[in-house]
């Protein structure tokens, strides 16, 4: 086979030669490592092109000011290493306990340096097969009926080699700064170059353009040393803990915020970009005026004849001359290396940044060829983590799961259990699945029932925007209903001008659960599999249609969702309801009760007292269950029938009292420190 | 039920719509105002009316007024017209001159004056209701004072009418209104008799009077027959209300037997349609005179509470047993009568009332339970899962886990590499199955404490799923038994503690052992070999094979290793190995089993069997023939899918009815059924079967036939014959003859949902109307992030609520650290806990 595969890959079809490999991936940032993994796990014939001689190269440039803000928290108190993920941020997936990222960095928020190292050896280590210095400068089709989608994808590097591909893997992300062009923008440097010495800004006067993370990086390196500061942008502040969107403005980098609000000298302020123009003066100094005075403006005048604004009102807020103008308006996906014919188009408004490609990451043009990493981002921009290491490690595996499907009838990978372990396996993922926590409205787990709800299988992590298509991208059937686990903030808690600290916003009863504003577990019922109809006309704001049946499991200040009245009762009413079946534990003693007073079995007692897996259950636990008056106990009954003695009366009295104990536990405090 | 009671309602409605149908006339004014000329000649014969006369209203006659005034509508459904008449000023004839005449109403029929009353008696409805039809009544009850004005009315009406006797309190209350006006309705057909002497009452024999509450007696006098005799009596036992007495009137007056000769389920009596059972007694024409007496004597003693019909079963034609003697027919539709095969009256006494107490009770259950859910919205936030309760109620305690070595992802492999055994206990910390499993692995602990070559275990999978995932774990709990570096077994017995610890102590000696010396061999067979097992030994299963290869051997090593740490197996393949089967009068291959020490030897021959046909085979050899049911091993002998005959005991059972039960259960070739005893001191659940099977827990012992798998049918051995074989097996060709009646079946109710959830979906659209949540979604909705907020509309909804009144939306308890105290004080219902199953 190896040599077959050797041949192949040499192939010299029509006289030019090409390098052929199943998949092709170009970029090796994190998330083209991380499908050349699971490609490798698959023992797939995979390549991954990075035109650095480096993996991650971006991240040995950026961010400029080397810190990251993806957290790298040590711990948690927790051994579980799947819920560590939840917070572990920069870690890739693998097998390798090594290549965890808090082995290469103790900075809860890293340098970006250690990122570069990490990748390096998460390359090396793994020994995944990347080719670098081979920068892939056009991509085009070839039709062929006999390939894995109908064409074969040809691409070409700064060399002029050429390579042929089945499936191709964009990684590239996004890393083409976004310019804007306006009059004086020449004057404008750019944040991929100017200087990150503060030394260098001192005593100036700067303005930035954009209201990013790197706009306000930017501006936290050098808040201390200049006159001021201002800040320019079309869009209002978005702050990332009011947004629950880990790309808008993380707290640590907002500085400036707080200097502005204080009266500091420093601002913000918000127009157009397009509007404005920049004009030198002879003292080098920049002005800001808007293009509508240029283009009325004599073009034989000198630099003196143009109107600034506050010429005509005298308080024009950035009437003060600038030393210096930084852009940081962020990046975009590199749409300039694909030939016209695979129609890779720029997503609609805030999304133009990205190319369009459908939920299940593949081009919405080009069939077999996906989107990974960053530049995936448009499926959940500003909503959740796709466009970040700790989202799209997830969506990447999904999508490797996809192809390993459709190319390799390898179906989704799944468990199957028996209904008795409904509950407890949702139980468990909700609270430690970190993909479901991360990639959150994006990824859920599917379980599909079986026929008469007496087994069922596990799915993890499908996207969850192709439910429709679930039976074709996953080999799976679901004729028999399924239920979708997925995770949810409240759906108007989050927001840029929302209050997210008013008083009682978290939800502590079960019964007001579906109120919860946090990030809590919702598990969605359907009778049969939605259609594409359906979750196309889905209400605007909801991750799917409506289901015949809803539970959220009520928000959690620990994010522990195992407290047996609050979270797990209220789960599997809910499941019961869902099934019309009776999902309680039994003890021996009323399997074997059942077993000789009921035709039927409840599920527990059928799947295990009937095969002799009954629990026995130690005395003390009966005993406290015949106090809890869930089961009898037969020794105090009085033979003579219908004469009741003393003691059990005496007994039935002690149960009344031990009843008016309070046994919950505190379920739901609220952290509220300035209370 | 309920559709019978309605039934008698509304013949009871229809009865008061005919005592009032003539008079009543919708809209108009009850209460006419005439002058005194117009009211005189109005006057018809026979008519009765009620007049009051006044000048003008005084300001002290108003109250009364109104009270005349509201019962005009009463009164006039018995045919009684309220009259004001308006006195001219001048006016001084007999009612409108005389100053005093003005404080009393008159009762006149036609034009005679029956009756004038004071306006003090006539204080409300209910007295003056009470009052006028008392006075016009006057011949139909009688009131007496006097325990000899009683009797003499008695013994005049003996063998001619019936009495129906009343004691109130008081005149003019609610209960007098209601014995009037059944009176009313009553009065031709009984007399009746009111006092309200409570002294009266103790002598119409009433053990202890209450002089506090009404009562009503029935007195049979129509059948009187000894004129020395008082009348027989039945009490009502009901507060006196119109309906009650109505109904205790039907009762009364129904026919003490009613002869059927029709097919019991289409019979319907009065008693049926007033909510009461039927008893029918099965008559034949031979002992009819006897059946006869005794359906009156049953009658009699369950008047009021039932009927009684006497069944002709010569007439009838029924298809059921031979041997019943009474049927119970129930007024719940659909629920098929009942024959049944009944010693004495008492019986079918204790049967009646008993099913009348259950309901009764089920009734009152009914109603508790519908006021709780309108208070707290169905108790689904109350714990109704014993395991989960029972581990939750124990949390605080700790659980002695020093004997049991905790084990991470870094400690797991070399753990196992330390011992030649290593039991593990796969679990979840949040899991109440789990832990109460680990509750359990800690006893074993403790008995296998100081046992070499064996470490217990326990890896919690919430903290590392790693080791969970890598070792195949997907259900909690699960327990694996790894030897050093090579295999491992997943254990599938009970999660109990002794079922357990005997797993880990057989699964230590290899399965099958091989045993080297034919004194070895004949050692296993009585139990004796390998020592360390001797005290978990019951039956030694030895292989003997006359090669050292051979498929049957391959097949037992397989077995083995399948049945390892349930059942002891050895082997022996020696040279001598014909010499041993030839002792025991098999050829090998062969199978030894030694029950009870080596006591007695069974040869099987072994052909050629495919090791999981041998497991199977082993299995079902191990089951004993007549063995004590338990929890623990019921499971192995349900899944032969056999009826049961089980005999219960209060203890153990004696020699005679082992040996008797033995030959039963060896006396068929072929076993049909699974002859068992449960020893309800051991197995106390026992009596919940029992329970659940009769009514009256018989006395033990009690013989069963259930049949588990096929109807669920119950049957019981007659009491009164002996348990012997003969006697059983003569039983058991009744029932399969049909000839016998099932004392219950089991209930055939699919396991539903204990309660409902939440209802989350609902609650949303109430709440948020605006959400469009159906599917027929509008293409015109722009996706919107900020919902328009509605400041109008019905504030009480929860419209999508602004966040500063969302703090008080939900109404529940601040969800916060402030308010904590008083809300988890508020909990103190907390302590309800289901108590069903």
């Amino acid at each position: 086979l190896g040599l077959a595969l050797y041949a192949s890959s040499l192939c010299a079809a029509s006289g030019a030669a090409f390098l052929y490999h199943d998949y092709c991936v170009i970029g090796a940032g994190p998330s083209g490592l991380q499908v050349a993994y699971f490609l490798q796990q698959a023992g797939r014939d995979y390549i991954v092109f990075e035109r650095s001689h480096a993996p991650g190269s971006f991240f040995a440039l950026y961010p400029r000011h080397r810190k990251l803000i993806s957290i790298n928290k040590q711990y948690t108190g927790k051994s579980n290493s799947e819920f560590n993920l939840r917070h572990d941020w920069n870690s890739l997936l693998s097998h390798d306990r090594q290549l965890l990222f808090r082995h290469y960095s103790r900075d809860f928020f890293p340098n970006a340096d250690a990122m570069v190292h990490y990748l390096e050896d998460f390359a090396s280590l793994l020994k995944l097969r990347v080719q670098y210095n081979t920068a892939i400068v056009h991509v085009t089709l070839e039709r062929d009926g006999q390939a894995w989608n109908g064409h074969y994808f040809l691409l070409t590097d700064q060399d002029r080699q050429n390579y042929k591909c089945s499936s191709l893997l964009v990684a590239t992300g996004t890393w083409v700064p976004n310019v804007v062009n306006f009059p004086g923008s020449e004057y404008v440097e750019g944040y991929e170059t100017v200087s990150i010495n503060p030394e260098d800004f001192a005593g100036q006067t700067v303005l930035i353009l954009g209201r990013g993370n790197s706009a306000f990086e930017t501006a936290e390196n050098i808040l201390g040393v200049t006159n001021f500061i201002h800040m320019v942008s079309r869009s209002r502040v978005r702050l990332s803990w009011a947004t629950h969107y880990v790309g808008d403005l993380r707290a640590i980098n907002n500085g400036l915020l707080d200097t502005y609000q204080l009266k500091s000298l420093d601002g913000l302020l918000e127009g157009d970009l397009e509007d404005l123009a920049i004009i030198k003066d002879k003292k080098g100094k920049l002005h800001i005026t808007l293009r509508f005075y240029l283009d009325n403006r004599n073009t034989s005048a000198g630099i003196d004849s143009i109107t600034l604004p506050q010429d005509e009102l005298d308080n024009f807020a950035t009437r003060a001359p600038y030393d210096r103008v930084i852009r940081c308006l962020g990046w975009k996906f590199d749409f300039s290396i694909y030939n016209r014919s695979l129609r890779m188009m720029p997503g609609k408004g805030n999304k133009k940044k990205y190319p369009q490609i459908k939920p299940s990451y593949e081009s919405r043009s080009t069939r077999g060829l996906f989107v990974l990493g960053t530049a995936s981002h448009s499926v959940d921009f500003r909503k959740s983590a796709g466009g970040f290491i700790h989202g799209f490690r997830y969506t990447t595996r999904a999508v490797h799961r996809l192809l390993e499907n459709r190319h390799h009838g390898v179906p989704w990978p799944s468990t199957v259990y028996p209904i008795t372990q409904l509950t407890n396996s949702i139980i468990k993922r909700v609270n430690e699945a970190s993909g479901l926590y991360q990639m959150f409205s994006v990824l859920a787990d599917i379980i599909l029932l079986r026929e008469n709800a007496t087994a069922f299988e596990y799915l993890e992590e499908y996207p969850v925007g192709v439910l429709a298509e679930l039976e074709m991208q996953t080999g799976r059937k679901a004729p028999n209903g399924l239920f979708v686990i997925i995770m949810e903030y409240g759906r108007n808690f989050s927001g840029a001008d929302k209050d997210v600290f008013y008083y009682n916003r978290a939800v502590g009863e079960a019964q007001h659960a579906w109120q919860s504003n946090f990030l809590h577990p919702v598990i969605y019922y359907y009778k049969r599999l939605p259609t594409e109809r359906e979750m196309r006309l889905r209400p605007p704001d909801w991750p799917l249609p409506r289901p015949d049946a809803v539970h959220h499991i009520v928000e959690d200040f620990l994010t522990d969702w195992t407290a047996p009245n609050a979270h797990i009762l209220p789960l599997r009413r809910f499941l019961e309801n869902c099934l019309s079946t009776d999902l309680r534990n039994f003890f021996a003693e009323s399997c074997f009760l059942f077993a000789f007073t009921r035709q039927k079995l409840p599920p527990f007692c059928r799947q295990g007292y009937a095969r002799m897996q009954g629990l026995v259950g130690s005395e003390g636990l009966r005993h406290h269950a015949v106090e809890a008056g869930l089961l009898e106990d037969y020794t105090l009954i009085d033979f003579s029938g219908d004469r009741a003695p003393e003691s059990r009366e005496g007994s039935q009295d002690r149960l009344l009292r031990d009843h008016t104990i309070p046994v919950r536990p505190l379920q739901h405090l609220v952290n509220a420190k300035d209370e | 039920m309920s559709a019978q009671k309605d039934g008698w309602v509304f013949s009871f409605l229809f009865l008061l719509f005919c005592a009032s149908s003539i008079p009543a006339r919708g809209g108009e004014r009850l209460l006419r105002e005439l002058s005194p000329q117009e009211y005189f000649g109005s006057l018809q014969a026979g008519r009765a009316s009620l007049a009051y006369f006044s000048h003008n209203v005084s300001p002290g006659a108003q109250p009364f007024l109104e009270q005349i005034e509201n019962s005009a509508e009463a009164l006039q459904d018995y045919g009684i017209s309220v009259v004001k008449v308006n006195c001219p000023k001048e006016d001084v004839s007999r009612y409108c001159g005389k100053e005093n005449a003005l404080r009393k109403a008159y009762l006149f029929r036609g034009n005679m004056l029956i009756r004038e009353f004071p306006t003090d008696a006539l204080f409300n409805v209910n007295s003056i209701v009470a009052n006028v039809l008392f006075a016009l009544l006057f011949n139909e009850v009688k009131y007496v004072e006097t325990l000899a004005d009683l009797q003499n009315i008695e013994n005049a009406l003996k063998g001619k009418l019936n009495m129906v006797f009343a004691y109130v309190p008081a005149t003019g209350t609610a209960e007098h209104r209601a014995v009037m006006e059944a009176a009313f309705v009553y009065g031709t057909v009984h007399q009746f008799v009111l006092t309200t002497e409570a002294t009266l009452l103790k002598d119409a024999g009433s053990d202890e009077p209450d002089a506090s509450s009404a009562q009503l007696l029935f007195c049979h006098c129509q059948w009187a027959t000894d004129l020395g005799q008082p009348c027989r009596r039945t009490a009502m036992g009901q507060t006196l209300t119109m309906l009650n007495i109505h109904r205790h009137l039907k009762l009364m007056g129904a026919p003490l037997v009613t002869e059927v000769a029709e097919d019991p389920e289409k019979v319907s009596t009065v008693h049926l349609q007033l909510g009461l059972p039927l008893v029918f007694i099965l008559s034949q024409k031979e002992t009819y005179e006897a059946d006869r007496t005794t359906a009156e004597f049953v009658a009699w003693q369950l008047l009021g509470k039932a009927g009684v019909a006497l069944l002709s079963r010569d007439l009838v034609d029924l298809n059921i047993l031979l041997r019943a003697n009474v049927a119970l027919k129930t007024p719940d539709e659909g629920v098929p009568i009942k024959y049944l095969v009944l010693e004495d009256t008492d019986e079918v006494i204790t049967l009646v009332e008993d099913k009348n107490e259950v309901k009764q009770i089920q009734e009152d259950e009914e109603e508790n339970e519908e006021d709780e859910d309108e208070k707290e919205n169905n108790n689904q936030d109350i714990q109704d899962d014993q395991v989960a309760e029972a581990v939750s109620r124990d949390k605080k305690r700790e659980l002695p886990l020093e004997q049991i070595l905790a084990l991470t992802e870094e400690t797991f492999h070399s753990a196992l590499l330390g011992t030649a055994r290593t039991v593990v206990l796969f679990y979840a910390s949040w899991e109440a199955v789990s832990l109460a499993v680990l509750q359990s692995y800690t006893e074993v602990a403790d008995h296998l404490k100081g046992t070499g070559g064996v470490l217990l275990s326990r890896v919690n999978c919430w903290d590392w799923p790693g080791v969970c995932t890598k070792e195949n774990v997907t259900q909690f709990p699960t327990i694996k038994i790894y030897e050093k570096g090579e295999r491992s077994v997943i254990y599938n017995g009970m999660w109990g503690t002794e079922e357990l610890t005997s797993f880990i102590v057989l699964s230590r000696v290899s399965c099958p052992l091989k045993l080297a010396t034919i004194d070895e061999a004949e050692g296993y067979l009585r139990g004796e070999f390998p020592s360390e097992l001797s005290s978990y030994h019951h039956t030694s299963l030895l292989g003997v094979f006359s090669t050292a290869t051979g498929e049957a051997r391959e097949a037992f090593e397989e077995a083995g290793n399948i049945l390892s740490g349930h059942v002891t197996m050895g082997m022996y393949f020696e040279d001598d190995a014909l010499a041993l089967s030839r002792k025991y009068a098999v050829s090998p291959p062969a199978l030894l089993l030694a029950k009870s020490g080596g006591q007695s030897v069974e040869g099987i021959a072994l052909s050629k069997q495919s090791a999981q046909d041998m497991v199977q085979m082993i299995r079902y050899k191990l089951l004993d023939n007549f063995p004590e049911i338990t929890v623990q091993n019921l499971p192995r002998y349900l899944q032969l899918r056999k009826p049961f005959l089980i005999l219960f005991s209060d203890g153990g059972i004696s020699q005679m009815e082992s040996k008797e039960m033995l030959k039963v259960a060896k006396g068929r070739p072929q076993q049909a059924f699974v002859a068992c005893w449960l020893n309800l001191k051991k197995t106390p659940v026992g009596r919940g079967v029992l329970k659940a099977y009769f009514a009256t827990v018989p006395s033990p012992p009690v013989l069963i036939w259930v049949n588990l798998h096929a109807g669920g049918q119950v049957f019981k051995f007659p009491s009164e014959q002996s348990i012997t074989e003969t006697n059983i097996l003569s039983w058991l060709e009744k029932l399969k003859a049909g000839l016998e009646v099932p004392s219950s079946t089991l209930s055939e109710e699919d396991w539903k949902p204990p309660l409902p959830a939440y209802d989350f979906l609902q609650m949303m659209e109430t709440a948020v109307p605006e959400l469009p949540l159906h599917t027929s979604h509008r293409p015109g909705d722009t996706p919107d992030q900020h919902p328009p907020q509605s400041p109008g509309g019905d504030t009480a909804l929860r419209e999508e609520p602004s966040q500063e009144t969302k703090a008080e939306k939900v109404g529940s308890p601040g969800r916060d650290l402030r308010g904590t105290a008083p809300r988890l004080a508020a909990r103190e219902k907390q302590g309800k806990r289901h108590s069903e199953l």
